[in-house]
């Protein structure tokens, strides 16, 4: 599956489309990973539980719209986004979105 | 016990505890700026543009969805005095820092990602800051700031 931000993959034509494809997945950060950060947070700096965290769950996110895509015969996904947005205390939504095509 | 041990403790933890902070994190805030410095050097051969379409003139291999990501957050003594610059108001020149930082790094990593993976080049790159919501009602607890760099990726042949 090929995916691109941009409106078409570059170097390919687009043959058909498909319409809105989308992935999400809701994360909470665990207690652990949680009293690490809070140390963190005194001096600054990277916060890595979170990085990694967030970077997890965005993978999900994506691999759950390229399933989408591929259940409607697609074989790439252009016009990718990604938004997050935090549903209650300590949680976080990642979504995808863009765009099943059909490309040669 | 003598009468004037009890405040002397109460007062002074919080400022032992931000002279610390204060110490650490201008060190730890010198060094990333000092890291980045020398991988941006590293990566200029890399260029990420915010152009859509790529010039037409190159001839494209292949592509890819790119992303680079980081958490970041300030130190306790930084966040106190921007606590008190929200009262008088003006820019909160640790916050600007704090921001400036987290974007050079999420692009930095976008661009060692695409670099390899063997690309030479990344188009429409868009860079989004979110907050992390506090992990408590209160809004105590930890929280910062991400930034996420993402873009396409192109494979281009040897020049």
């Amino acid at each position: 599956m090929k995916l691109s931000n941009t409106e078409t993959i570059p170097g390919h034509t687009i043959r058909e489309f498909y319409g809105v494809v989308s992935g999400s997945t809701v994360r909470a950060k665990h207690v652990g990973r949680d009293l690490m950060a809070g140390l963190k947070n005194l001096v600054g700096g990277e916060l890595k539980g979170y990085t990694e965290l967030l970077q997890e769950a965005r993978q999900e996110a994506v691999d759950r719209m390229v399933e989408q895509a591929r259940s409607v015969g697609a074989n790439a996904v252009v016009n990718v986004r990604f938004s997050t947005s935090s549903v209650t205390q300590g949680a976080a939504e990642l979504f995808a979105y863009g765009t099943a095509v059909q490309v040669d | 016990m003598e009468p004037w041990i009890e405040p002397a403790i109460r007062l002074g933890f919080p400022l032992a505890l931000l002279a610390v902070t204060y110490f650490i994190g201008s060190t730890v805030e010198r060094r990333h700026q000092h890291n980045l410095r020398q991988r941006e050097l590293r990566s200029r051969n890399l260029p990420a543009l915010t152009f859509a379409t790529p010039p037409a003139d190159w001839r494209i291999e292949d592509s890819a969805l790119v992303t680079g990501s980081v958490v970041i957050s300030i130190d306790y003594f930084k966040r106190f005095l921007a606590g008190l610059r929200g009262l008088f108001g003006g820019r909160i020149a640790s916050y600007e820092s704090l921001l400036d930082r987290a974007r050079r790094e999420a692009l930095l990593r976008l661009k060692e990602s695409a670099f390899e993976g063997g690309y030479r080049a990344v188009v429409n790159v868009r860079l989004e800051t979110s907050r992390l919501a506090s992990s408590t009602r209160r809004g105590e607890g930890t929280s910062g700031v991400e930034v996420l760099a993402f873009g396409t990726a192109l494979k281009l042949p040897r020049v």
